[in-house]
């Protein structure tokens, strides 16, 4: 069973963003940078299933610049075998991105490939089933769980007013989300083995961007709001102003 | 060319609504770009009679899709549909909704034609004949104007942003007959929907929603918040925060902020929330944002229009009792 988990860079969701000077990217000094939340649930799914297994072999994939093998020493202390970078600049043009790791992907031969369902920088939502779509094989997106049975994998994602059981044959892309799957820390020893595990490099064949920043802003401010009053007595003029003033009720 | 399609959405043969704002935005990008809007519906026997209704916001044809195969949801077999579709009108744009079902189908669509998609956008401009979207990025810390250079511009909205407008137009409901549509060849299947308890509304498409935070003390209090989205009516949903969803009180389902869900609501209650910046993330582009907390100095403050300073326990009846008084006048 080879699993092949695709992940991303980016910043700490605590991190506050400030905008960089060329008004089409972020200031990274002082940011700090992790392995994204979604992809760590990804990460953590393969761990377990190579665990009840009791054989197989975890494969961390990554696009990025070269601080992304930082990224990758990260997954692999939680406990994954080997990673690959593909050296380039993952870009807000997904399907850019989608092609370069297709192309890697399809030379793994992976069982199973899992993703993030999206990358906490970009919120993009589009890597794991373009990647899907150009491999011709089957996904299915913003997993909360999934179970492996033989060559074959059912998934439970929550959709609007309930969830969907879905079940797909393998070699199969899955994109996690939060669920079943609580992220695991990296132990000390874990640490110091990431250190020693190969870690391989080759250039992205990302291809022309046709999707592009032109500007990035801060979000519109909120106007200054009012305390309207303190306690259950400012109930009803809290009412009165949603109804009459802000007419949202 | 400069028609733009829409992609519809149903649910046991019905339009969803949050479709009329995808076939508004369709409609505004179709002006700019000086031609007409289209939708497209898919689903089982009798979806085509559901879909005239979308000419009511702007669609002068719709392409309905009829066929059982295809009466729920199918990944493969929609992206194949509407991927047809669109090689087949030459579209200028094509308009998504970034619903589960939208985020599901858009990068398939767009990796089958073979062009970008910018998602979950919640404001574009027509810059010379071209779509430029703006769109959230870093959990809404940023927002980031996209720009295409490849046709068509594939686009998915973000859900109660937009607003839907009646602007009738022809409305003619055309069939859409799939060639090559060929279900054995799909390596995936949809084994079971099972519904959520209660029917109520999804967080992520309500236009009214009640959050609550670590302030309700525990999981035994929701009633509490359950009386008020009751008193406000159906198009209110429950949500949470994180620190509610990881101590196990309400299901991920409900969670509003980064690893939830992004929410725009026209109305936003944070009720015994303190406001830390993924949750910020998560709800600041809601119209009308209401806090209570005890904490005068909480963040949540600085992004409320409203608030009450006060025990949420004392306070949150008072509110279901007066918008109860409300609601009985109208």
């Amino acid at each position: 069973m080879k699993i092949v988990v695709c992940i991303k860079r980016t910043p700490d969701t605590e991190t506050k963003i400030r905008l960089g000077g060329d008004g089409m990217s972020i200031d990274p000094d002082g940011v700090k940078f992790i392995v994204s939340p979604y992809d760590e649930f990804a990460i953590e799914a393969a761990l377990q299933l190579k665990e009840a297994a009791g054989d197989g072999e975890v494969v961390l994939l990554s696009l990025g610049g070269d601080d992304t093998q930082e990224t990758l020493r990260q997954g692999l202390a939680m406990g994954a075998d080997e990673a690959v970078l593909l050296k380039g600049d993952p870009g807000v043009d997904a399907l850019a991105t989608a092609k370069a790791l297709s192309a890697e992907l399809q030379a793994m031969e992976a069982n199973l490939v899992l993703f993030g369902m999206k990358g906490a920088d970009m919120d993009q939502q589009q890597v794991g089933p373009m990647a899907a779509t150009i491999m011709g094989l089957p996904c299915a997106t913003a997993v909360s769980e999934f179970d492996l049975a033989g060559e074959s994998v059912t998934c439970r994602r929550d959709v609007e007013g309930g969830s969907e059981v879905i079940e797909m044959g393998l070699p199969a892309v899955i994109t996690l989300t939060k669920g079943k799957f609580e992220p695991r820390y990296a132990s000390l020893k874990g640490i110091m083995a990431a250190k020693r595990k190969p870690l391989s490099e080759k250039d992205a064949q990302t291809g022309e961007s046709r999707l592009t920043v032109k500007s990035l802003a801060y979000p519109p401010e909120r106007p200054a709001g009012r305390v309207v009053g303190e306690g259950a007595d400012a109930a009803p003029e809290l009412v009165r102003l949603l109804r009459e003033e802000a007419k949202a009720l | 060319m400069g028609d733009v399609l829409a992609v519809a959405e149903q649910r046991e043969g019905r339009i969803r609504g949050v479709s009329y704002e995808t076939v508004s935005v369709a409609t505004g990008i179709a002006q700019g770009m000086g031609g007409a809007a289209h939708a497209i519906v898919i689903g089982g026997s009798g979806v085509s009679a559901a879909a005239s209704d979308l000419g009511r916001f702007g669609a002068a044809k719709i392409l309905a899709t009829e066929t059982d195969a295809l009466a729920d949801y199918h990944p493969q077999g929609f992206a194949h549909a509407v991927s047809e579709a669109v090689r087949a009108g030459g579209y200028g744009a094509v308009v998504f909704a970034a619903t589960a079902q939208g985020k599901d189908l858009a990068p398939r669509v767009a990796a089958l034609l073979d062009v970008p998609l910018a998602s979950d956008i919640t404001d574009y401009q027509i810059e010379s004949g071209d779509v430029v979207a703006v769109r959230p990025v870093f959990a809404g810390k940023a927002f980031a104007s996209v720009a295409f250079s490849a046709s068509p511009a594939m686009l998915s909205i973000r859900p109660n942003v937009f607003q839907a407008k009646e602007n009738p137009a022809a409305g003619e409901v055309e069939a859409f007959d799939l060639a090559g549509l060929d279900p054995s060849g799909w390596t995936m299947q949809l084994k079971e929907f099972q519904p959520s308890g209660g029917g109520s509304k999804d967080v992520g498409e309500a236009s009214i929603v009640v959050t609550g935070g670590r302030g309700m003390k525990g999981p035994e209090n929701w009633e509490l918040l359950e009386g008020l989205r009751n008193a406000l009516g159906e198009d209110a949903a429950l949500g949470a925060s994180r620190a509610v969803v990881d101590a196990g009180w309400r299901p991920h389902s409900e969670q509003v902020g980064q690893t939830g869900k992004t929410v725009a609501p026209k109305l936003y209650f944070a009720l015994g929330i303190s406001g830390a910046i993924q949750h910020l993330a998560g709800m600041r582009t809601s119209g009308t944002i209401v806090a209570v907390n005890k904490d005068p100095d909480a963040p949540i403050f600085q992004v409320a229009d409203y608030g009450i300073v006060g025990d949420l326990f004392d306070v949150v009846p008072r509110i279901t009792e007066e918008v109860q008084k409300l609601k009985a006048g109208d």
